[in-house]
C-alpha cells in the first residue's frame, strides 16, 4: 500500500507491504542507511529516529503508521559539510568506536537536548539507558551529550 | 631522523568519526547489488538429534522463493569450517560442517537455506520446510559430558576434544612440603561478545570471469579467503574479500562461520548476488560463545605469602564443535593463570569438553578474564588465611621490572612457550591505588551504611598482544603528493585508520592532513594480510607501516637522486620536498608522475605484554543482592601510546564489558539443550545507567623490546581484571556474613542465595 | 526477525474498529503503540492475519481529571502521563509507577491501554490497575461494558478481553490529597521488567492505617493485592515493627515460580523487601 510522509524535510511516497517496519523502509526503500538495525525487537535503540520530534524505535513502527508524519533520521541531523555541535562533541569525547549505535545515540541525544537543554548527567544516563553500546562503556557518550548542551541552550536547535 | 612532527602520542580525534557520526558509515547491510536475493537460514530447534529427512518441496513454492538449499546440494562431502588457530589434527573430527546433514548438535545449527526476493519472504518460507528429527539426549554441562554416556561424535568414543597442560618447574615437589596450601573450585558462565552490528554476508559471483566478491568480511580476511577458496574450489586470487565498516568484533565477529561459505555458495548456485543479515536471535544462538569453564585449583605458599606453585584442573565447555579458534580460551586459562605474578612451579591441565550448545571461540581476553577471576579470588582468600594484607601479598609476588624477560608456563601439546617482555608492575599498582584512594577507602571495608555493606579490592593483570606472524602495509604516494595507506590490518571499530595515519605521518614526516585515506582489511589492498586479533594491530600493522615508510623514503631518495644528480644518501626529505646538497629540490608530487607504491611488512613471533591494575569499590544490599559500583579505577601501561584518546576508549569500554560478564550476561540452556536466552530482553548487557563511574588511566613506559614502535597491544586489558576485582570487593564487603563468591555471574539472585547459604555454612579460617 | 505478513486496516471510528475485529474471529489484533505487540510479532509468537491500527481513534487520547476520579484514554501514552503536571498531585502513585516503565523511546509510543491489554505480569500499569481498583472500560461487538481491575487479569498475557474488544478507558478512583503511598521496584537494569515491585497506599485515621491497599507485581501470573498484608496494616499505627510484619506477610502470601532470571525463593523474599520499602516511603 502507498504511504506518504516527510523524511528530513522532504516529502516521500513509497509503496510498501504493511509488515515493513519504518526502519527497513528508511534503510532499503529510501536508502537512508544511517539508521541501523541492531535487534529488531525494540531493545537496543540503534534504530532510533524522530517522529514528529519524538525519539522512537523505528523497528517497532510500521512504515504505514508514518503516514502524514515528519520523520527525522541521523542524516537529517547532519550538515552537508562539517559536523553539528552534537556530532563534534561526540568526536571530541571519543564517544564512538565502531559507530553502529551512534546514529541512535545522536537522534536520542538530540531529542533530549532539544526538550531539556539543562538536563544533568543522571537524566542523560536515564534517557540513554534505552540505547545499547558495546564499545565505549558509555562514559564518553554521557560526557559528549553534556558538553553539547550549550549549543541547545543558546536558543538554538543544536544546529 | 629529524622529527618534524609527533602525531604519535597525541589524542588525535578520529578520522573514522567524520562519516560514522553522520550516519554515513557503510556496514554490510547497507549495501545492495542489482538482482539481489536474500537468504534465510532454517536452524535446528533441537539441541541434539539425528536428521531423518528434510522436506523442502512446499517451501520452494512459497511466494518469492527462488531456491532452497540443503546439505544434499553440496556434494559428497559437506565442507567443514577448519581451525585457524592451533589447528591440530586431533581437532579435525570435531570440525563443524557448514550445514547439518545427518545430525544436529546444537540449537541454531543450520539445516537449510531459503533464497527469496525479500528478507520477509525468505523467512516466511522457513516455516514450510518440514524437518524430521529423531531427538537424542542432550549433553548440557561439562560434568555430564565427561561421563561420556551421550556422545556428540559416536565414533570418537569421547566428548573430550583435547587436553592442554601448562607446566613450569616442578609443581609436585613444590606442593609436597609446602607450609600452606589452599584448594578451591571456581566457575565462570557462558557469555558472548555481542557486537552491536549483527553479522552479514553479501556475495556476488561473476560467472564470466570466475570471480567471487564477498562483502561483510572482518578480522582475518586473508585467512578467511584461504578457507573459502578451498571450500569453493577456487584460486585465492579469484576471490575478493571486502571489509566495510564493522560494528564491533571483540574476537567473535570475523572468524569463519558456516554462513561465510553458505552465502557465497548460494550466490554461485543461484547465479545472483545473495545477501544475508542475521537477526539478533540468530546471533545469540550462532555467533561464538565463550567463557564457560570451571576450575579445581590449588595454591602453595610460604607463610610469608610467597607463592611456591599453582596446580589444578580446568574444564571448558566448548560447545558442539571445534570452530576456528575454539581452543584458545581453554589454553589461555592454563597458560596465563599466573598473570603478572611470579609462580615458579605450575601444573595446570585444561580439558575441552563438547556439549550440545553453540560452539565457542575467542572473546576479548579469551581465557584471561576467566583465569584472572580464579586467581585473584584465590589470592584474597589466601591473604586472609595467612593474615597478610592483600596488597602486600600481591607486591611480594609481582614479577619485578628487572626480572624481564620472564618465562611463563609452557603449553603442551604444541610446545607453546611465552615470556613477559618488559614492565614495572609495581608502578601501575601504585598508580591504581593512588587514583582510587585506597588508603581512604580502606576505612569503609565491611562497613554498613544505609543498609549497604561496603567493600574494596584490587587486582593486577597482564594482557598478551601483538601476535605474529606477520602484517603488511602498503604506502602509496599519489601524484598530488598525498599519501594513501593500505593495511592488511583489519578494523573492528577500534580506530585503526586514525592510529595508522598518525604512525604514517610521523614516519614520513608529513602533516596528517596529507594522508589521503587509510584503507584496511580488504584482500585487494596488500599482498598478504593477517588482521585484527590478539590486540595486534598497532604492534604488527603499525610496525609494518614503519617498514613501508622506510622503504618509501628510500625510493623517494633514489628517484630524487636521479633527478637532482646526487647520491641518494645525500638527499634530504622534508616538508614534502626532496633536496640535494646544492640546494636544488623537487616536490614529492613531481617525483610521482605515476603513484609510487611500496609494501612493507613486520614479522614477529613474540607477544607483547601490556599490564596494569584494577580497583573497585562496591556497596551491597544483602536483602536484594544488588551491588552498586561506587567507584572503579583501571590503569594500563602499554609501553608506548599511539593515541591516548582511543587507547583510553578501549580500556573503559572493555571494563564495562567485563562488568557485564561479572553481573549481567548469561547464555542459558536447559537440560534438553534448549537455548533460553535468545533475545536482548533475556541476555542482559550493561546500559548507560548501570555503571556510571569508571575511571581509566593509560600510561606508557618500559617500551616493548620486540617491535620498533615499542608499543604493546592494549585492547583487552580492561576486561581481564574485572571478574577478580569485583568478586573480591564483594567478598570484602560481605566478610562478616561469611560470603565467598566462587562463581560468576554475581547477579542479585545468585548473590542473595550465597548470602542465605552462608548463614548456614561458614568456612573456618585456618 | 522480519514481521510475518498481515493485512492492515486503519479505521477512523471505534465502531469500525470493533467490527473489523469481530469480522475476523480472533485472527485480528488491535495495534496501539506497538511496543509490546510488534516484538511478539517479530519473534513470530503472535501472527495475527489482520492488524487494526487504532491511531486514528481520537476519542481515546484524553486524560480527564474530575472529582469522580482520573480517566485515562486507552491510547494515552506514557509520555503524556509524565508530561501532565496535574497528575503529579492528582495521582502520584500512577506517576511513580509510570516513571519505571521501560525507556525514553518506548514511553514516546507505548500506551496505557496497550500495556493493560498485553498483561505482562511484571509490568507496572497492570499492577496499578489492580492495586488502585481501577476499572477498564471496554467496547466490543455486543456493546460496552466495564470490567473491574481485580477481575481483568487472568494469567500471564491473559485478560478478560474477548477478541473483538477494544479498551477505551482506564478509570482510576479519586485520590485524596492526604493519602500516603509508595512504589518500589527492583529490576536488573533500569527500565527492565520488575523482578518484583510493590505499589502501596493507605489513608490515615487518627494516626492509624485505614483502607490499606498493597499490590504485588512480578511474583505471580498476574498482579495481585496482598489481602493478608492489608489486613495486618488496617487499624494499626504504622511503625517499624508493623512494617517488618508486613514484609513477612507479603513474602508468605506469594509463591512465585523459578525462571531463568531468578528463583521463586528470591522473588518471594524480594517482594517482602519491596513492600517494606514502599511502606517506609509511604510513612515518611
Amino acid at each position: 500500500m502507498p504511504v506518504r510522509f516527510e523524511v528530513n524535510g522532504k516529502p516521500v511516497e513509497v509503496e510498501v507491504e504493511p509488515r515493513l517496519t519504518l526502519a527497513d523502509c528508511l534503510r532499503h526503500h529510501l536508502r537512508l542507511t544511517g539508521t541501523h538495525v541492531g535487534c529488531e525487537h525494540g531493545v537496543c535503540g540503534a534504530c532510533t529516529v524522530l517522529v514528529d520530534g519524538a525519539a522512537v524505535r523505528s523497528c517497532l513502527m510500521l512504515a504505514v503508521q508514518a503516514e502524514g508524519a515528519k520523520v527525522t533520521t541521523v542524516e537529517g541531523l547532519s550538515r552537508d559539510e562539517g559536523l553539528t555541535p552534537l556530532q563534534a562533541s561526540f568526536r571530541r569525547h571519543h564517544a564512538l568506536q565502531c559507530g553502529f549505535c551512534t546514529p541512535g545515540m545522536i537522534t536520542t541525544a538530540h531529542a533530549l537536548l532539544s526538550e531539556e537543554p539543562d538536563c544533568d548527567a543522571d537524566r542523560v544516563r536515564e534517557v540513554l539507558s534505552g540505547n545499547i553500546c558495546r564499545c565505549t562503556g558509555y562514559i564518553s557518550i554521557v560526557e559528549a551529550v553534556l558538553d553539547a548542551r550549550s549549543a541547545y541552550k543558546r536558543g538554538g536547535n543544536g544546529g | 631522523m629529524r622529527t618534524v612532527n609527533s602525531f604519535i602520542g597525541q589524542p588525535i580525534e578520529r578520522l573514522e568519526d567524520l562519516r560514522l557520526v553522520r550516519g554515513r558509515g557503510q556496514f554490510v547491510d547497507d549495501l545492495a547489488r542489482k538482482d539481489m536475493l536474500y537468504a534465510a537460514i532454517l536452524r535446528s530447534s533441537v539441541g541434539h538429534g539425528r536428521v531423518r529427512s528434510i522436506d523442502i518441496a512446499a517451501a520452494k513454492t512459497r511466494p518469492g522463493v527462488h531456491a532452497v538449499i540443503t546439505a544434499a546440494d553440496m556434494g559428497e562431502r559437506v565442507p567443514v569450517v577448519p581451525m585457524r588457530l592451533q589447528p591440530m589434527p586431533e581437532f579435525e573430527p570435531f570440525a563443524q560442517p557448514v550445514m547439518a546433514r545427518d545430525k544436529v548438535r546444537f540449537v541454531g545449527e543450520a539445516l537449510a537455506m531459503v533464497l527469496a526476493d525479500t528478507p520477509g519472504r525468505a523467512e516466511d518460507a522457513l516455516e514450510a520446510i518440514a524437518v524430521d528429527l529423531e531427538p537424542l539426549p542432550a549433553v548440557s554441562n561439562w560434568q555430564q559430558s565427561a561421563r561420556n554416556e551421550t556422545l556428540l561424535f559416536e565414533h570418537k568414543g569421547s566428548n573430550v576434544t583435547m587436553t592442554f597442560r601448562a607446566v613450569l618447574g616442578d609443581a609436585a615437589a613444590a606442593f609436597k612440603d609446602a607450609p600452606y596450601t589452599r584448594r578451591e573450585r571456581f566457575s565462570t558462565q557462558r557469555h558472548t561478545a555481542l557486537p552491536m552490528e549483527p553479522r552479514g554476508v553479501l556475495a556476488e559471483w561473476n560467472a564470466a570471469e570466475g570471480r567471487l566478491t564477498v562483502w561483510g568480511a572482518a578480522k582475518v580476511l586473508f585467512a578467511n579467503r584461504r578457507i573459502l577458496a578451498k571450500q569453493m574450489g577456487l584460486a585465492e586470487t579469484a576471490i575478493d574479500m571486502v571489509e566495510n565498516d564493522v560494528g564491533g568484533g571483540f574476537g567473535a565477529r570475523g572468524e569463519f562461520y558456516p554462513e561465510d561459505f553458505l552465502i557465497p555458495f548460494a550466490a554461485r548456485y543461484c547465479g545472483r548476488p545473495v545477501k544475508w543479515t542475521e537477526d539478533r536471535r540468530e546471533h545469540l544462538m550462532t555467533i561464538n560463545h565463550a567463557r564457560e569453564a570451571a576450575v579445581d585449583v590449588e595454591i602453595a605458599c610460604r607463610r610469608d605469602g610467597t607463592i611456591l606453585g599453582l596446580r589444578g584442573h580446568a574444564y571448558v565447555d566448548v560447545g558442539a564443535y571445534m570452530r576456528t579458534n575454539g581452543a584458545i580460551g581453554a589454553r589461555n586459562i592454563a597458560q596465563f593463570m599466573s598473570g603478572p605474578y611470579r609462580v615458579p612451579n605450575i601444573d595446570i591441565d585444561t580439558t575441552l569438553l563438547l556439549s550440545n550448545k553453540t560452539p565457542v571461540g575467542t572473546y576479548r581476553g579469551p581465557g584471561r578474564f576467566e583465569t584472572d577471576f580464579y586467581r585473584e579470588r584465590l589470592f584474597d582468600m589466601v591473604a586472609h588465611d595467612l593474615g597478610i594484607d592483600r596488597i602486600e601479598f600481591r607486591r611480594r609476588n609481582l614479577v619485578g621490572a628487572a626480572e624481564m624477560p620472564h618465562k611463563l608456563a609452557t603449553i603442551t601439546p604444541f610446545e607453546s612457550k611465552d615470556e613477559l617482555d618488559s614492565g614495572d608492575y609495581q608502578a601501575t599498582l601504585d598508580r591504581c591505588l593512588a587514583e582510587f584512594g585506597w588508603a581512604e577507602k580502606e576505612k569503609l571495608k565491611g562497613k554498613v551504611i544505609d543498609g549497604r555493606y561496603h567493600g574494596i579490592a584490587v587486582a593486577c593483570f597482564i594482557e598478551g598482544g601483538g601476535a605474529g606472524p606477520k602484517e603488511t602495509a602498503r604506502l602509496q604516494l599519489e601524484t598530488d603528493g598525498t599519501l594513501t595507506v593500505y593495511m592488511g590490518s583489519a578494523s573492528v571499530g577500534q580506530g585503526v585508520e586514525t592510529a595508522f595515519a598518525q604512525i604514517a605521518a610521523d614516519a614520513m614526516e608529513m602533516p596528517m592532513d596529507r594522508i589521503h585515506r587509510v584503507f584496511h582489511g580488504s584482500t585487494a589492498y596488500v599482498s598478504d594480510g593477517y588482521g585484527a586479533y590478539h590486540s595486534r594491530s598497532i604492534v604488527m600493522g603499525g610496525s609494518a607501516v614503519l617498514d613501508a615508510a622506510g622503504k618509501l623514503r628510500e625510493a623517494l631518495r633514489g628517484e630524487a637522486a636521479r633527478r637532482l644528480n646526487c647520491g641518494s644518501a645525500e638527499v634530504v626529505l622534508a616538508d614534502g620536498r626532496a633536496a640535494a646538497p646544492d640546494g636544488k629540490s623537487v616536490s614529492w608530487a613531481e617525483l610521482a608522475p605515476e603513484p609510487i607504491s611500496v609494501e612493507g611488512a613486520f614479522h614477529n613471533h613474540k607477544h607483547t605484554w601490556a599490564y596494569g591494575a584494577h580497583a573497585a569499590h562496591v556497596s551491597v544490599d544483602p536483602r536484594t543482592g544488588h551491588v552498586a559500583l561506587v567507584d572503579y579505577v583501571a590503569v594500563e601501561n602499554c609501553g608506548r601510546m599511539i593515541n591516548p584518546l582511543t587507547l583510553k576508549g578501549q580500556l573503559v569500554g572493555a571494563v564495562v564489558q567485563g562488568l557485564g560478564g561479572a553481573f549481567l550476561e548469561h547464555l542459558v540452556y536447559d537440560e534438553q539443550g534448549q537455548f533460553l536466552t535468545a533475545s536482548l530482553a533475556d541476555y542482559l548487557v550493561p546500559t548507560a545507567s548501570d555503571f556510571p563511574k569508571i575511571r581509566g588511566y593509560v600510561t606508557e613506559s618500559h617500551p616493548s623490546p620486540i617491535n620498533p614502535l615499542g608499543a604493546k597491544g592494549a585492547g583487552e586489558g580492561g576486561i581481564i581484571g574485572v571478574g577478580g576485582v569485583i568478586s573480591n570487593a564483594i567478598a570484602d564487603a560481605l566478610q562478616s556474613l561469611g560470603v565467598e563468591p566462587r562463581d560468576l555471574p554475581l547477579s542479585p539472585p545468585r548473590l542473595w542465595q550465597l548470602i542465605q547459604d552462608a548463614g548456614r555454612h561458614r568456612r573456618p579460617v585456618r | 526477525m522480519k514481521l510475518p505478513p498481515f493485512e492492515y486496516a486503519c479505521p477512523t471510528t471505534l465502531a469500525e474498529a470493533v467490527s473489523l475485529l469481530a469480522a475476523h474471529h480472533g485472527e485480528a489484533k488491535p495495534l496501539a503503540g506497538g511496543q509490546s505487540l510488534v516484538p511478539m510479532m517479530a519473534f513470530r509468537v503472535a501472527t495475527p492475519s489482520v492488524i487494526v491500527d487504532l491511531r486514528k481513534l481520537a476519542d481515546l487520547r484524553e486524560i480527564k481529571i474530575t472529582p469522580d476520579g482520573i480517566t485515562l484514554g486507552a491510547m494515552v501514552k506514557w509520555r503524556e502521563i509524565l508530561d501532565d503536571a496535574r497528575l503529579r498531585s492528582a495521582h502520584p502513585l500512577l506517576v511513580a509507577a509510570v516513571e519505571h516503565v521501560a525507556h525514553y523511546q518506548i514511553r514516546n509510543r507505548g500506551t496505557v491501554g496497550g500495556s493493560v491489554a498485553h498483561a505482562d505480569p511484571a509490568a507496572e500499569m497492570p499492577g496499578i490497575v489492580v492495586t488502585c481498583e481501577a476499572s477498564i472500560a471496554v467496547v466490543g461487538k455486543d456493546g460496552s461494558r466495564v470490567i473491574s481491575g481485580g477481575e481483568f487479569f487472568r494469567g500471564p498475557l491473559m485478560t478478560a478481553l474477548k477478541p473483538d474488544d477494544i479498551i477505551t478507558e482506564i478509570r482510576l478512583p479519586p485520590w485524596p490529597a492526604k493519602r500516603r503511598f509508595g512504589f518500589q521496584e527492583f529490576s536488573r537494569r533500569r527500565g527492565d521488567f520488575a523482578m518484583a515491585a510493590a505499589a502501596v497506599f493507605y489513608d490515615e485515621d487518627g494516626g492509624k492505617v485505614r483502607n490499606a491497599h498493597v499490590g504485588a507485581i512480578g511474583v505471580a501470573d498476574h498482579p495481585l493485592r496482598l489481602a493478608a498484608v492489608e489486613k495486618l496494616l488496617d487499624g494499626n499505627r504504622i511503625d517499624d515493627a508493623l512494617i517488618a510484619k508486613a514484609e513477612a506477610a507479603a513474602s508468605a502470601a506469594v509463591d512465585p515460580a523459578d525462571d531463568i532470571h531468578a528463583s521463586g525463593a528470591y522473588r518471594k523474599a524480594l517482594v517482602g523487601v519491596m513492600v517494606e520499602r514502599a511502606l517506609k516511603s509511604a510513612a515518611a
